[in-house]
């Protein structure tokens, strides 16, 4: 399978990067590189294979219901959970208007 | 005296405890050296001398008044960017997260300063750990201490924790975290004629660490010897909640563990590894390296993992999705770069800040990931290399079945000159072909120095375990290491 110039727009719009049109140009012979390269898998019979879930066996566990058990992932942390943001306003993440 | 910089983590541990120098000048030592070589060799994207000076400031007071010392009391090491420290810029070597600072810290470097190590810095890598050469940081390329002989050509220090490797071989530090994804640990290592584990998956917690692909981020030690590494990993595993891939089992005792002879044992080397065109230099180590395992005691099996061409592949459609899954969040909006052009919705913000954010290697790997994942080829590309993946584990376990553990070369070559391959990203993505299949199968695997080839650099060997049998692997290092009797440092130029 190929790209064209269109598909690795669509890509990029989904996978949400602005990309020039010099880029595109340049990604979609990279890209083809690289998915011609991983055609090959095609040739491997996998009839009757599941896909892998997990590559060392491990059960999911349950934490004890227990509020703030862990500090370092608990609550009432909201200062420190805004000191990176971009722009923090009144206690939130600020972002440009979503409702017109 | 020996320069406390050439000093063996072992070494700087056990003279600490002993009072033959103190915590404090060890850092000093390592603080100068750090400085001195951080325009020449750019291994650090930011240094923090003054946490190496308090931590072993603590560790002499600690000594002084009679206080136990933890494992790695007294030693400074370097803590690849990828890893979250405390009030400590953590970047992931990308502008994306370009002062971000932590206002947590890792699992993993939590323990090892717990066991009483400082931090001179944090190291450069590739962006978000994608690369093979150090040459994807948005904080410049990693220039490897070593040179080809009457040259001064910048070569690769590896990637994607090429700072570690770097820092390692030019001793700034005597030891250092790394993390291994597709070969991240190994294949550096090789490239600067030191050591480095990735131990099972699930041994080291991920906690803390800047994700890549989740299902084969590991975190291991990257150090001048065998027994370094095995002392490192020892403070850095162990079971940790919030990581809901960590082993749920007891750290063994690498170190006292170590033993060399390997009566008993049985050796297997793959035929598949032997792939067309391999360098005859590589082809050469890899035989002294059977000579050497031979002569500890082991037993030579040739052993086939029939779907070994298949892994690299393999590795390029799931690490690419996982990362495009794992990179979503940096949206501008909780943490890291915002890029709002004037008038801009959030739609648009998004997709100007992640343009704005991210390397080319870092957008090429999510365009991978996006398209394998999107609806109508998630099938032929995603599920089909999972299940190529669950075959490619099936190899090995027949395999372990069998032999005790497997020596293959780290890589297929000797480091090559920064540049030399970034044209072409296939012909970068082939460098991993001997790691990746360990990755995949989540198996422990460690890379120990061989010997320097003709052109002057060094050359590693390559040995994957069963899963949890991170001891069989230090060991059979350990064989080799005792024999290739790998003395060489780069002749000091920065």
């Amino acid at each position: 399978m190929s790209v064209t110039t269109e598909e690795v727009a669509r890509i990029a719009a989904l996978a949400r990067l602005k990309v020039t049109q010099e880029e595109l140009a340049a990604m979609v012979p990279e890209l083809n590189g690289i998915l011609a390269w991983v055609e090959q898998l095609g040739e491997v019979d996998v009839t009757g294979i599941a896909p892998m879930t997990a590559v060392i066996p491990n059960h999911l566990r349950l934490r004890a219901d227990v509020v703030n058990a862990d500090p370092l992932t608990g609550g009432g942390i909201r200062d420190a959970v805004l000191a990176n943001a971009p722009a923090a306003e009144h206690g939130f993440f600020g972002v440009p208007k979503v409702i017109e | 005296m020996t320069e406390l910089t050439e000093l063996t983590l072992a070494g700087i541990r056990d003279g600490v405890a002993a009072g033959t120098f103190s915590a404090t000048e060890v850092a000093e030592a390592f603080n100068t050296a750090v400085a001195d070589a951080q325009e020449a060799l750019n291994a650090f994207i930011v240094t923090t001398p003054e946490a190496a000076l308090e931590a072993a400031k603590k560790v002499d007071a600690d000594r002084a008044a009679g206080r136990p010392l933890g494992k790695l009391a007294g030693v400074p090491i370097g803590m690849k960017d990828l890893f979250a420290t405390k009030g400590v810029q953590t970047t992931a070597a990308s502008h994306m997260l370009e002062g971000f600072i932590p206002p947590y810290e890792s699992t993993v470097s939590q323990k090892l300063w717990d066991a009483g190590a400082g931090m001179l810095g944090k190291l450069n890598l590739d962006q978000f750990a994608m690369g093979s050469s150090n040459e994807t940081s948005h904080f410049g390329n990693v220039i490897s201490p070593w040179r080809r002989p009457g040259e001064t050509t910048p070569l690769a220090p590896g990637g994607s924790s090429g700072g570690s490797s770097a820092a390692i071989a030019a001793r700034l530090c005597p030891a250092a975290t790394g993390t291994d994804t597709g070969g991240s640990i190994r294949q550096p290592a090789a490239f600067t004629g030191i050591s480095g584990i990735k131990p099972t998956y699930g041994r080291c917690s991920r906690w803390g660490i800047v994700a890549f692909a989740s299902s084969l981020d590991q975190a291991g030690p990257m150090a001048r010897t065998v027994r370094d590494c095995a002392i490192m990993l020892e403070a850095m595993a162990g079971f940790d909640p919030k990581d809901a891939t960590s082993l749920d089992l007891p750290v063994p005792a690498w170190e006292a563990g170590l033993n060399p002879d390997l009566r008993g044992k049985k050796v297997g080397i793959p035929r598949e590894y032997r792939i067309e065109g391999l360098n005859a230099e590589v082809a050469k180590s890899w035989d002294d390296g059977i000579a050497w395992l031979k002569d500890a005691g082991a037993e030579i099996v040739e052993i086939s993992l029939p779907h070994t061409k298949f892994a690299l592949p393999t590795y390029y459609i799931i690490a690419p999705a996982e990362a495009s899954s794992n990179l979503a969040r940096y949206d501008g909006v909780r943490y890291g770069l915002r890029d709002l052009p004037e008038g801009a919705n959030l739609q648009e913000m998004y997709a100007a800040t992640r343009a704005a954010g991210f390397g080319g290697e870092v957008k090429r790997r999510i365009l991978i990931g996006t398209y394998v994942l999107s609806a109508g080829f998630y099938d032929a590309y995603y599920t089909q290399a999972q299940k190529v993946r669950a075959l490619i584990a099936q190899d090995f376990l027949k395999a372990f079945e069998e032999v005790d553990v497997i020596l293959t070369p780290t890589a297929p070559s000797t480091p090559f000159a920064l540049g030399e391959k970034r044209a072409d990203p296939v012909e970068m993505y082939l460098n991993d072909v001997f790691s990746v299949p360990a990755s995949l199968a989540g198996l422990p695997a460690m890379s120990v120095p061989a010997g320097l080839a003709s052109d002057g650099l060094p050359l590693g060997l390559h040995l994957i375990g069963k899963p949890f049998d991170e001891a069989g692997v230090l060991n059979a290092g350990l064989a080799i290491e005792a024999r290739a009797g790998f003395h060489a440092s780069p002749a000091k130029w920065w």
